[in-house]
């Protein structure tokens, strides 16, 4: 389920190259210009996965989590930065399970955005069955 | 044609009420412009120099005459009566205001017609051939995979946000009327051991840096096509350039990384892409392909045309060309009359195209790149009450890729981003080169403007090209020869200081007087120059 969070008490995510070189983290921060396909080899270890979008048109952060999700990560993935609610809709069909917006949104607009399209014409990374596949059972 | 189904239909309906939130969050002021832009633009909706623009998607530039008179429709209602066809087969209207533009959108759901995709950093509106399913050198209809990549490429919750816009041809004859290699990806469908699959040509593009797209893959079977594509845009949108919007395309990324490492890290990525089943089964092709079956069409009907009123005979030589089923032709409407603005056609006559689609072309009708429109299947017969109902209207002017068939950009007149005005420009050519026996003997001669270095006026492409520069406050041109966009594809080479507006045509006028003083038997004017080389013109031009 999508929660729009910034929770207390969390382990704080450490950097890409801090966590590469210390092995007892669970929480990493990826920053769009850093490689997602370095956490592969650790994903079972990982409870949360933050991915940064300093500013909403970088989009690099869509093929990250689609990349973390594709390669089997099942714990938390979030968005968190300049994350806008004319987003949030995208963001979950590339696998984000959870929102960090500097920018707190408003809740009816998410709940708008999120139930806004009835299906999909591709797959991606939530699981959605695409149109092509409705069509031909 | 692709009729919708009710998933298409429901989709394009969620985009609308989508669109109209949006528009209505920023009416009340809840999003800034800032946040507000980059929506807009995905549902087809810039600022301009006087008004909101709007660009309506005509997918690979397919119409049928009920979508047709809706555009005239919107022109009447919405606008100044008139829209203007672009070098993406689109429409766009240039007097819109903003809260009319859901509204107007509902208007196209109707007819199965949106606006989606036509701007922003997203894919684009997919084009393609404007003579599919009628030319006679075609191997297949390249529309199925068009529509395809249409399906595939629609909200695509990857791709919205790209480094810069991305746009995708395909094409499936040798002849390119596409320019399929100007393309970010540009896709000739080709035939191998009686299979047909993709050629991928990818990182063309025009712009301030032109290039011409190499041969990324060969073959791409269809079974593929929608793995590849997504691993082609993959890698553009992890290391495409943010740092600077003009190195921003993919273009860029292909020229710095090389078509080979490029290709290496494409091939890497659709390993791992093509076992997440992400491509549609033959059956969704078959069913997409069925809609596009050939219209019934009489290959008995008579192959011979009377010729007998002499105007008819002149526009027949311009601008009808070869069907593949014998007894009928391919009618290409110029929308380029001596002095007027190229691209752009008032509501009335609108209609009377869209009519003439509905009675002569069973029910079709396409934009063309070189912002004309196409009959794609009429019958020999019925070619002189079309050319009358044409002539009737405006729209019979038999000058179909000669010098007045200018590709412009709206340039200075309408558009934020120009230097120049390009429409003046455009208008004084065509008028100072307006006896057609003139153009004639200057045989095809693509000239295309562009009001500033995005060259949305294709003018690298063009055989003679014009950009408009502002040099100090004044507008200038910049004159290049050699370029074009066909399969002979090549980048025009400036041919030394530019021009002011009057100074250009006279310029075009030497370089035309060159070529035919020049020329050998048969010659096109782009044959003599590459032959020539710029030398002579050079001399020609500047003494």
């Amino acid at each position: 389920m999508v929660e729009h969070i910034h929770s207390d008490g969390e382990e704080p995510a450490v950097t890409l190259d801090a966590f590469l070189s210390q092995s007892n983290a669970t929480a990493v921060r990826l920053e769009p210009d850093e490689d997602a396909r370095a956490l592969i080899p650790h994903l079972d270890r990982l409870a949360l996965i933050e991915v940064a979008f300093p500013k909403f048109r970088d989009g690099r952060g869509y093929s990250s989590a689609r990349i973390l999700r594709e390669a089997g990560y099942v714990g938390e993935l979030r968005a968190q930065g300049d994350v806008l609610v004319d987003q949030i809709a995208y963001m979950k069909r590339c696998g984000f399970d959870t929102f960090a917006p500097e920018k707190a949104l408003n809740p009816v607009d998410i709940e708008a955005a999120l139930a806004r399209w009835p299906e999909h014409y591709q797959s991606a990374a939530d699981g959605a069955v695409p149109i092509w596949k409705l069509r031909h059972g | 044609m692709y009729k919708y189904d009710e998933y298409d239909h429901a989709m394009v309906a969620a985009r609308v009420a989508e669109f109209s939130d949006q528009v209505k969050r920023r009416i009340a002021g809840e999003i800034t412009e800032d946040q507000f832009k980059p929506l807009r633009l995905m549902n087809g909706l810039y600022l301009q120099l006087h008004a909101y623009m709007l660009r309506v998607a005509v997918p690979y530039g397919t119409l049928d005459s009920r979508q047709m008179r809706m555009l005239a429709h919107i022109a009447r209602k919405y606008d100044r009566d008139y829209g203007h066809f672009t070098t993406r087969q689109n429409i766009q209207y240039n007097w819109i205001k903003l809260e009319d533009a859901p509204a107007i959108l509902e208007d196209l759901a109707s007819v199965e017609m949106h606006a989606i995709q036509t701007s922003g950093n997203c894919i684009r509106n997919i084009s393609s051939d404007q003579w599919a399913g009628a030319a006679a050198d075609e191997i297949t209809d390249p529309r199925p995979w068009a529509e395809l990549l249409r399906q595939w490429s629609s909200f695509h919750p990857e791709f919205s946000y790209l480094p810069r816009k991305f746009k995708i041809a395909v094409i499936a004859a040798n002849e390119d009327r596409a320019a399929m290699r100007l393309h970010d990806i540009g896709i000739q469908i080709v035939e191998k051991d009686g299979q047909h699959g993709a050629a991928f040509y990818v990182g063309g593009g025009m712009g301030r840096t032109p290039m011409i797209a190499p041969l990324i893959k060969d073959f791409v079977p269809l079974a593929d096509m929608l793995s590849y594509a997504e691993a082609c845009l993959r890698v553009y949108n992890r290391y495409g350039r943010r740092d600077n919007i003009y190195k921003a395309r993919i273009k860029i990324l292909i020229h710095e990384l090389g078509a080979d490492e490029y290709r290496r890290q494409v091939e890497e990525e659709f390993k791992h892409v093509k076992s997440l089943g992400i491509d549609p089964p033959k059956a969704e092709f078959d069913r997409i392909a069925k809609q596009f079956a050939p219209p019934p069409l009489d290959a008995s009907a008579p192959d011979d045309i009377d010729r007998s009123d002499p105007d008819f005979a002149v526009w027949v030589d311009q601008n009808v060309a070869e069907h593949k089923v014998s007894g009928h032709a391919i009618v290409n409407i110029s929308l380029k009359p001596v002095g007027g603005i190229p691209g752009d056609a008032s509501s009335a006559q609108i209609d009377v195209m869209a009519n003439l689609g509905e009675k002569y072309s069973h029910d079709e009708l396409r934009v063309t790149h070189a912002q004309n429109i196409v009959l794609p299947h009429v019958r020999k017969a019925d070619l002189y009450a079309v050319w009358q109902a044409l002539d009737a209207a405006g729209l019979a002017t038999p000058n179909l890729d000669l010098i007045s068939d200018i590709i412009a950009c709206p340039g200075l007149d309408y558009c934020s981003l120009a230097n120049a005005r390009s429409i003046p420009v455009a208008q004084k050519i065509a008028t100072r080169f307006s006896d057609l026996g003139r153009q004639k003997e200057l045989g095809e001669l693509k000239l295309k403007i562009s009001g500033c270095i995005n060259a949305c006026g294709h003018h690298h492409a063009g055989h003679i090209g014009i950009l408009g520069v502002d040099r100090k406050g004044t507008e200038n041109y910049q004159l290049s020869l050699g370029g074009s966009g066909a399969e002979d594809v090549s980048l025009g080479t400036i041919t030394g200081p530019g021009f002011d507006e009057d100074g250009v045509v006279d310029a075009i006028e030497r370089v035309t007087d060159k070529y035919l003083a020049t020329r050998t038997e048969g010659e096109r004017f782009v044959d003599t120059f590459r032959r020539v080389g710029m030398a002579p013109f050079k001399e020609a031009i500047y003494g």
